[in-house]
């Protein structure tokens, strides 16, 4: 391994990083927004909004991302919906998370049973405050560690942002060993940045899941 | 109704080459994972020993395995090990080691988990009723991991499924590279293909997943 070549090597990994975590973010951040109104569709049951997010969940869940990808970037346009690789990476990603997310949330819902609403609205709590004080509590220690393994997920799935010509970390590894043959120095500068953005996310997990674990109530 | 390429997937032999491709996916994930499951559960059972050693060793590999994308694994593999020693490993080869590797690391923290899911009082009860210690395993223990583990499993063989698809990235010639290649080779005769084409993809990888989240979905409910 040559330290020279690692030095010159820094900058492209730090620009190709900077894209992958702020395209991730966005991209989660939209996520968590599809799986919140999907989750509380569901919830609430609210006929044929339902029944739709039912269909995305299933759909979403079981189709890769590179092949949402593909059909967003190429197949799509040829309907005239022309999206920016960017744009592309970010839909591609809330459109997987979303399911994850939906899937994450719905499940601290529904550990609370149904019971504890019923007291609370009989202490007279209007439906407001039951699920303040009483559901979302409870809801959100279950749901805390299925959230944090679906940011890491949802991270990890960055690394197909290539396949649609984004120039993320795995685009400037291959890059690099395709132009200079330089794959021991590629490989463990992309080893060390995946690391460095995926390490923190993961400690904080298990901390927070740790700190959370008693929250809950007859669960 | 302009061609979205629908028609370019029954011209000559091309949707059977789009199943040949997917059929290349599904038996790397079906190899890896008729590997994972025995290792795994070997692993599982490893990681519930109290040996420190073992503790540290096993956990160091579950950690390392999972917090890696998959995709970098593969090229490290593809690209790393091949520089580094020398030899000669196809993309094929390089994908069945990656998602062995992988594989076993997820079935191993399932197996581990279903382990310990089990409450004390189940080898406590067990042994006040006279079993010797392989009795429990074989009669108490087994059986209810088993019931917990098998829906888990079954999931994993569908993100198994869908984690093949990135190995279009390190150049085997799957689904998503025969469905590139159509598209090329149409590109005068139906500018459109990609649409159709990809939807084709799309909707292929859905069948081939979909059914088998239902069979796990529906033993969870039926066993918890």
């Amino acid at each position: 391994m040559d330290i020279e070549v690692i030095r010159s090597y820094m900058p492209l990994y730090r620009t190709a990083a900077w894209l992958t975590l702020r395209l991730g973010l966005l991209g989660i951040v939209f996520a968590i927004l599809i799986g919140f109104v999907c989750a509380a569709v569901r919830y609430r049951r609210i006929p044929v909004l339902r029944q739709i997010a039912a269909v995305y969940i299933e759909i979403s869940r079981n189709t890769p991302l590179l092949i949402q990808l593909f059909f967003i970037y190429y197949g799509l346009p040829k309907l005239g919906v022309r999206t920016s690789p960017a744009a592309c990476g970010v839909a591609g990603l809330a459109f997987l998370g979303g399911s994850y997310m939906a899937e994450a949330f719905r499940s601290g819902l529904e550990s609370v049973a149904p019971i504890q609403t019923e007291s609370a609205l009989s202490l007279g709590m209007t439906n407001g405050q039951a699920l303040r004080y009483v559901v979302l509590p409870q809801a959100v220690s279950v749901s805390v560690p299925p959230f944090m393994a679906n940011i890491i997920f949802l991270l990890k799935e960055t690394s197909v942002f290539s396949a649609v010509s984004l120039m993320d970390l795995m685009f400037t590894a291959k890059d690099l060993i395709g132009l200079y043959y330089s794959t021991t120095e590629s490989l463990f500068l992309l080893v060390v940045f995946y690391l460095f953005i995926l390490l923190p996310v993961s400690l904080l997990g298990s901390l927070l899941e740790r700190r959370l674990r008693y929250a809950g109530f007859g669960v | 109704m302009p061609d979205l390429g629908f028609s370019v997937l029954w011209k000559g032999k091309n949707f059977a080459r789009l199943m040949g491709g997917l059929w290349v996916a599904l038996r790397i994930s079906l190899i890896s994972v008729a590997i994972s499951i025995p290792l795994g559960i070997l692993l599982g059972i490893a990681m519930t020993w109290k040996n420190p050693v073992v503790k540290a060793l096993t956990r160091g590999y579950l950690e390392l395995i999972r917090i890696m994308p998959q995709l970098v694994l593969l090229f490290l593999v593809f690209f790393g090990t091949t520089r580094t020693f020398g030899w000669d490993l196809n993309g094929e080869l390089s994908s069945i080691i990656v998602f062995t590797l992988w594989g076993t690391a997820e079935m191993g923290d399932l197996v581990r988990g279903a382990l310990i899911s089990i409450p004390r009082h189940q080898y406590e009860s067990a042994a006040a009723l006279g079993l010797d210690e392989a009795q429990t395993f074989l009669y108490i223990i087994l059986p209810q991991t088993v019931r917990r583990l098998i829906p888990l499993s079954i999931n994993l063989i569908t993100r198994m499924i869908k984690t093949t698809s990135l190995v279009l990235m390190i150049g085997v010639v799957e689904v998503l590279k025969v469905a590139q290649q159509i598209i090329e080779a149409n590109r005068m005769s139906s500018p459109n293909a990609a649409f159709g084409v990809y939807l084709a993809v799309f909707i292929l990888y859905f069948l081939a997943c979909w059914p088998i989240s239902l069979l796990a979905k529906y033993l969870e409910k039926r066993w918890q």
